[in-house]
């Protein structure tokens, strides 16, 4: 008898105004296996469980959850069926306790009153199955990253999931944490639980995957198995092309400083980090997420407040206090953020590209010259290749590419000395990638200090001049051009943290 | 057969145009209902008297209405707007027993202008809700109003005053021509300046706004004063046209005012809505009050009414906002 797969998905289809985000995509969950799906920021990944989740529907294809097609897939359905996915982002109250979040959607009995008591022993049993020991009672806000993902998982089994699927479940974790996720997994997949996998960390891919998937640009490359291929055949598969074609030659001659940090200091969470960038330099922060690097650029760009630390520009000690005494010096920040804070998605690109510069395209009193700003801003979305019809559009129509261009934009209009960019190509499509990568590269060419922080380690290597590895808030180390490799960056932003 | 199918299938997506046209439009399509109902039901509703009436009973609300137009638009809420009405009324009226007309005026709008500052400092510099700062904003006016006339009206001896609130010009009333220059203004600020495009932005998304560099406080901070001085010159109004000052005018006229910019199209969570649709949400509220006069309806039902078409008219726009996205 042929094995019954848990999730057969055929031919599956999908696109995002005339974009297409998966093409003819089949994928075969089995039950009680681990099951990776790996490939580059906008390889598809998400879209594919976001269709099996119900979240988005697909436009053709079939799917069939134990066997028996399901047509309209719909969240509600999904969770009915079984199927749990937990989210890059928790999505858990922080002022809820672990129990309360574990059972939210079943927290009081059919009279509608909650047994406190039962409602503990049950979530703290749930926990211990999974190998952990957290009291239920604490708020989720006090729990550490990593038993905010245990509460997560173990919420998802309060409902019966019987297929989970993780997004890059240790992106926020440390290496010790990491293996304790591992073990649940294991125990899980034990119990017959099927566990869609998506990471970028290709080693502990191989260390628990049972199967692995790779997709890129929308389509399946291959299926295969760990004891069939090694790392290096799995990257040429999800990259399907050699890093120097992807990334611009370096053609800016590096200056002298433009730009120093000194003893930057935030709380807890950044200490004592000092470094320059020069003219036509693209500085490179890699780090894990969480260990400080977005704090750093918010800091200096005075979003957030800073406990010590001098800004220098050209040799000039500057005073930072909020973002616009950063803008007036002459620096741009790209926050990570794109939809939240990089764009306003339901205003014109027009009005977007101006913002940091409307005084420029004003008069005294305050009246925008709308001639001069159309432009300017005409003259940079062809500059950028930014593709819409009319630059009057929303930017929240575009795709995330443009998205970030017009991110970027803003501060091609604001005659920027240092622009700070927080992972300037995330959910960005492989197109739209190279041509930002050209863009920070002119950027440079003109003679810009330039900051990119990144959790992409090819985007790191390939770009960057210089690369500051952040771990625990703290400098771990300084790399130049041909010490930038993936092992280094890793042994220095997963090492041991020393003093 | 398949031409006939064709002609069908072009007359759907007509139609299906022209709904959407309507629905876009709808702040526009819902006056113009009210306008024809209007006409339909009274034969006195098109009287030029009854028009200039209309007109002259909106023209306080019109302008309060333009302040509160801005308010929203950075995503906050002016509640105190009918309190610093009352107050301008009365100060008024007390400034011009022992002052001249125009430096009355002048310390009026100040006092406005002050009222609104409190709440722009509370919610731009000390993050307060804007809900929670301008209600106590709207007690303390509406309370001052009453120390201030000492509970009774004022009356407001001016015969300058008094003749622009009963005077004419083209047999137009005054008040609706500085009701029209408000709005103007506002038009002008939000179409052309960058101060009306930070302000329709911020209320989009602050953070994005302040990571561009701006200062969003201050923008914050200016709708506030600004809608004080709006109340300032509507409670300046309000006296010229009864002849005293009230600690009593403009009750619950808060809740007008933003049934007004809500029937315009604006959203309570900021970033959208203009001048000209939140005039015409004056209009249609005016309209509404009028016929219901008219009819010698009482007011009681006319609450209920006015209750029931203000939610019609904001279920067209959520309809609306499904189509477009």
């Amino acid at each position: 008898m042929a094995t019954t797969y848990r999730v057969e998905m055929t031919g599956i289809y999908k696109s995002f105004g005339g974009i297409h985000a998966l093409k003819d995509v089949s994928f075969r969950l089995k039950p009680g296996e681990i099951h990776a799906l790996v490939g580059e920021n906008g390889a598809g990944k998400s879209t594919l469980i976001k269709i099996l989740s119900g979240a988005y529907q697909k436009d053709s294809g079939i799917i069939k959850i134990d066997g028996k097609v399901i047509d309209a897939l719909n969240p509600y359905i999904s969770q009915k069926l079984g199927i749990g996915i937990n989210y890059q982002e928790f999505a858990l109250a922080p002022d809820l306790t672990a129990a309360e979040n574990i059972f939210m959607n079943k927290l009081s009995n059919s009279k509608g009153v909650i047994k406190w008591t039962k409602l503990y022993n049950e979530a703290d049993e749930l926990i211990k199955r999974l190998g952990f020991e957290i009291d239920s009672r604490t708020l989720v806000r006090n729990l550490s990253v990593a038993y905010q993902q245990v509460v997560e998982i173990a919420k998802a089994l309060s409902q019966n999931v019987t297929i989970l699927i993780l997004d890059e479940p240790t992106a926020v974790l440390a290496p010790q944490e990491a293996e304790k996720l591992f073990e649940v997994l294991l125990r899980l997949k034990g119990q017959g639980v099927s566990i869609i996998y998506i990471s970028h960390r290709l080693d502990e891919i191989f260390k628990i995957a049972d199967t692995i998937t790779v997709l890129k640009d929308g389509a399946v490359v291959d299926t295969v198995l760990p004891s069939e291929v090694n790392v290096e055949q799995i990257m040429s598969m999800m990259i399907g092309r050699t890093i120097t074609t992807m990334f611009p030659r370096k053609e800016a001659i590096i200056g002298d400083e433009v730009f120093r940090v000194e003893n930057l200091n935030i709380g807890n969470k950044v200490k004592n980090i000092s470094f320059s960038v020069r003219s036509g330099e693209v500085l490179g922060i890699a780090g894990l997420v969480g260990s400080g690097r977005t704090e750093i650029a918010r800091a200096i760009f005075g979003a957030d407040k800073k406990e010590t630390g001098e800004v220098v520009l050209h040799g000039n000690s500057l005073r930072i206090r909020d973002p616009r005494e950063a803008v007036r010096h002459g620096i741009g920040l790209v926050p990570e953020n794109r939809k939240e804070q990089g764009v306003i998605l339901n205003l014109s690109i027009c009005n977007n590209v101006t913002m940091p510069s409307i005084r420029k395209v004003s008069s005294i009193l305050g009246v925008i010259q709308l001639k001069k700003e159309k432009d300017i801003v005409k003259r940079l979305v062809e500059k950028l290749a930014v593709k819409t019809k009319c630059i009057f559009a929303n930017v929240g129509d575009l795709s995330g590419g443009n998205q970030q261009k017009v991110a970027l934009a803003k501060w091609f209009s604001a005659d920027c000395r240092v622009i700070i960019l927080d992972e300037p190509t995330r959910g960005v499509d492989v197109g739209a990638k190279v041509e930002i990568y050209h863009l920070i590269n002119e950027l440079a060419k003109q003679g810009l200090g330039i900051i990119v922080i990144s959790s992409e380690m090819i985007e790191i290597i390939g770009i960057c001049d210089r690369v500051l590895v952040i771990n625990n808030g703290r400098i771990a180390g300084i790399l130049e051009r041909e010490d930038i490799t993936e092992e280094n960056i890793l042994r220095l932003a997963i090492g041991k943290r020393t003093g | 057969m398949s031409k006939v199918g064709g002609v069908a299938v072009i007359r759907k997506v007509t139609l299906k145009k022209g709904l959407d046209f309507l629905i876009k439009n709808n702040t526009v399509v819902v006056f113009f209902v009210m306008i024809a109902i209007a006409s339909l039901i009274s034969d006195a509703f098109f009287t030029e008297r009854n028009i200039f009436n209309l007109l002259r009973q909106v023209a306080g609300l019109g302008i309060i209405s333009m302040g509160m137009l801005l308010v929203v638009l950075t995503g906050g809420i002016d509640l105190s707007v009918g309190s610093i009405t009352a107050l301008a009324s009365v100060m008024c009226a007390y400034f011009l027993v022992s002052m001249p007309l125009f430096p009355s005026i002048i310390l009026t709008v100040l006092i406005g202008i002050c009222m609104g500052a409190i709440s722009g400092y509370l919610v731009a510099n000390r993050n307060m809700a804007p809900f929670v700062a301008t209600l106590s904003i709207m007690t303390i006016a509406r309370g001052l109003a009453f120390i201030m006339s000492k509970g009774s009206p004022i009356i407001a001896h001016n015969q300058g005053l008094n003749a622009f609130g009963s005077g004419y010009w083209l047999r137009v009333p005054l008040p609706v021509f500085l009701m029209l220059l408000v709005f103007l203004i506002v038009w002008f600020i939000l179409k052309f300046t960058v101060f009306g495009r930070l302000v329709t932005a911020i209320g989009s998304n602050e953070a994005a706004v302040r990571l561009s560099g701006i200062r969003v406080g201050y923008y914050k901070f200016m709708v506030y004063c600004i809608s004080g001085a709006f109340c300032a010159i509507a409670g300046i109004i309000s006296t010229s046209r009864t002849g005293v000052g009230s600690p009593i005018v403009a009750t619950g006229i808060e809740l007008d005012a933003i049934a007004a910019v809500v029937i315009g199209g604006a959203s309570l969570s900021g970033g959208r809505g203009t001048a000209t649709n939140a005039l015409l949400g004056v209009f249609t509220l005016g309209v509404i009050g009028n016929i219901m006069n008219l009819m010698n309806v009482p007011g009681y039902p006319q609450q209920v009414i006015k209750g029931l078409i203000i939610i019609v008219a904001v279920l067209l726009q959520g309809s609306g906002r499904k189509e477009g996205n």
